[in-house]
């Protein structure tokens, strides 16, 4: 197993009658309720917290990007990936975002990619998502219906861009370039791996197939309620002939709160936990799917938006309606071992994307947990799939580091210039 | 006479199409919500002109259409159908989305088009005057925007709708997207294509057609095309909202007349 440390970026001070007062945490919230000063500690807490996982072992950390949005106010990963790059060593940085249909040209996106990937010494874990139909087309103004071919347009001029050796022309629908020619390009070759985070588009699936990236459930809803979304990929993978059903061909995103005790479980996090899912996830319904963003045979194999609220709302679910129906792993590090095992097993996932930061916890409960997960709980579950213990497919190749806050040497620097080559 | 739904081949796409009555020819351009063959609006219309509504790609039962994505594609397409059903010079309606359609072509082909009605047209945006945004509303919020009298319009949406019936909603949903799907090629995330600045190029014979409580597209709208069209003339029909054509379906098509 893999295991990363995601982290949101939530606004940990929407006040008690947000739901009430709020249509939406994303696209109009209220601006007046962000606080440029007070982010200046928040943004600060949670490069801590990321470096802190690393510290703590965790095989990456993990960023992503959303707009316009109260539980994500991240809305450039690769400003927290650049900062981050600088202060750690060996561990992976997953970017679960650039977004690419959002730039214009996408070899922006290639560009400072590769600069991550140069900087961090061949850490970078690409990820590609189409985006939310919230981020992609409510915030940032892209047609519904024209989205995948864009990204797709997007998707083909990063990849021809990372792997070709000699200037170019790139006539695409969306980009007209005569001279693509990108300086830095990534250590990575042919290009750092690609996770790319779906929703349940049967297109996405086939795209992951097709170019042998990560297919990742980024869900809110747990473990238990994504077996029918996950066994639908591998369906896919089977029927697709894929050579082989690694479990790193999938990722899957799971809130996690370890403590001494089930019962100090729920006592530390509850309110947090509450927080997450009774503010956070306050989407106003009419944007959670643009007309079009979906694709018909997407809709008819059921899968809607998970920001479209399940029925009732999430404010009716108690704690132990969340921890029992899996929306939360919580509790001792055996209890939260016995379930992480399950989840791995049942929806054969190898890369875990672990959100211990939740809501608006308090940045030492947060490094007590992950603390605790990444001594009693990650050593245990490593070795869950013995037989892809050496599939590095879909995972960062480093170069050996070089010190933070030190030039190289002369010699050093040949060296890491031979050594990417 | 009833209204007939058949197919015509277009260069990239079978189109469906209305077509039903006897009179002078009249080409209907329907609006972002579609036009069904129970239409009240085209049913009367029909019984005064020999009317072809053609479905945009996508629409009905009609196929989807990969190659039109900009408002150019959807305005040549739209001159390709006239071309296939060989109508020469029709009289050319259209409402809202359809309206915007309309308008380009006869800005695009002015010799071409010599008696143009829009009602309550798209394709304008003011900044101090924005549109609701159309994608981002929940059905249950539509009668309010597109009725002047709510609770009537209310029930004429949802005559037939069964959305706790989860295969119907799987229906609705499917339909909703491919429609609004297609729409949002033209009117996503802002109705505006640049149709302003090429207004003047327009030379038809113009009705503009407005309800007066058009919530939908406020009748501030209606200034920006009678500014634009030279000569046009703006009938504004009072205690009707967007879905003028059905509220006060008459008086819409009564000031139509005037093209005649």
């Amino acid at each position: 197993m893999k295991f990363t440390w995601f982290n949101l970026m939530p606004w940990p001070y929407l006040p008690d009658d947000f739901r009430e007062k709020n249509r939406s945490v994303w696209v109009d919230i209220d601006q007046r309720l962000f606080d440029p000063v007070k982010s200046h500690e928040v943004y600060n807490t949670y490069l801590d917290l990321l470096e802190y996982a690393a510290e703590c072992g965790f095989d990456a950390i993990g960023v992503n990007e959303h707009h316009q949005n109260g539980y994500g106010i991240m809305p450039s990963p690769n400003i927290i990936a650049a900062a981050l790059s600088r202060r750690t060593k060996d561990v992976g940085l997953v970017v679960l975002g650039n977004s690419i249909a959002l730039y214009n040209p996408p070899v922006r996106v290639a560009e400072e990619f590769a600069m991550l990937d140069c900087i961090s010494g061949g850490r970078l874990i690409a990820g590609f998502p189409v985006g939310t139909s919230m981020d992609t087309n409510f915030c940032y103004g892209q047609i519904p219906a024209l989205t995948r071919e864009k990204y797709q347009e997007a998707h083909d001029l990063i990849i021809k861009a990372w792997t070709t050796r000699d200037p170019f022309a790139f006539n695409g629908r969306y980009n007209k370039l005569r001279h693509v020619n990108i300086w830095p390009r990534p250590i990575q070759q042919p290009h750092p791996p690609i996770h790319i985070p779906g929703g349940g588009s049967v297109e996405t699936y086939d795209f992951c197939i097709d170019n042998t990236y990560s297919y990742s459930y980024l869900s809110f809803s747990g473990y238990i309620r994504a077996k029918a979304l996950m066994d639908g990929y591998w369906k896919r993978v089977a029927e697709r002939n894929a050579p082989d059903t690694s479990p790193y061909r999938a990722g899957f995103a799971q809130t996690i709160c370890v403590a001494d005790t089930d019962a100090e479980a729920e006592k530390l996090y509850k309110e947090h936990v509450d927080y997450f899912y009774n503010r956070c996830l306050h989407v106003y319904p009419g944007f959670a799917d643009a007309p079009g963003y979906r694709t018909i045979k997407t809709i008819q194999t059921g899968a809607l938006s998970q920001y479209a609220p399940p029925v009732g709302g999430y404010s009716k679910l108690t704690w132990k309606d969340l921890t029992e129906q899996g929306h939360v792993i919580a509790g001792s590090p055996e209890t939260v071992r016995q379930r992480l095992e399950e989840l791995a097993r049942t929806l054969h996932v190898g890369n875990l994307f672990c959100l211990m930061h939740v809501g608006n916890m308090p940045r030492e409960k947060c490094m007590y947990s992950t603390k605790l997960f990444a001594e009693k709980v990650m050593p245990k579950l490593r070795n869950v799939f013995p037989d892809y213990a050496d599939d590095d497919r879909f995972w960062c190749h480093p170069i050996s580091q070089v010190k933070p806050g030190s030039l190289p040497t002369e010699k050093k620097a040949m060296e890491t210039v031979g050594a990417a080559r | 006479m009833a209204l007939e739904l058949k197919t015509v081949a277009t260069p990239h796409v079978p189109v469906r199409y209305l077509e039903g009555g006897s009179g002078q020819t009249l080409v209907f351009l329907h609006g972002a919500g579609g036009a069904l063959v129970s239409d009240i609006f085209l049913n009367k219309l029909a019984e005064k002109y020999h009317v072809y509504a053609p479905l945009l790609p996508g629409y009905g039962d009609s196929e989807e259409c990969g190659e039109i994505r900009d408002m150019l594609d959807v305005t040549l397409h739209s001159w390709d159908v006239i071309e296939a059903l060989r109508l020469k010079n029709p009289i050319l309606v259209g409402h809202s989305m359809g309206g915007m359609i309309a308008a380009e072509m006869a800005a695009i082909a002015p010799h071409d088009v010599t008696r143009l009605g829009l009602i309550c047209p798209a394709g304008l945006w003011r900044d101090d005057h924005p549109i609701p945004d159309l994608f981002a509303t929940m059905p249950f919020e539509m009668p309010r925007l597109l009725f002047h009298d709510v609770e009537a319009g209310t029930k004429l949406l949802t005559a037939g709708l069964t959305l706790s019936d989860p295969k119907f909603l799987q229906t609705y949903l499917v339909t909703n997207a491919r429609q609004l799907g297609m729409a949002g090629k033209i009117l996503f995330p802002i109705p505006e294509r640049g149709l302003g600045q090429r207004l003047y190029r327009i030379r038809a014979k113009t009705i503009l057609v407005w309800g007066d409580s058009d919530k939908l597209i406020p009748p501030v709208y209606a200034h920006g095309f009678k500014k634009g069209i030279a000569g046009s003339e703006l009938v504004s029909i009072p205690e009707a909202g967007h879905m003028v054509t059905l509220e006060k379906s008459d008086q819409v098509i009564q000031a139509i007349g005037r093209l005649d």
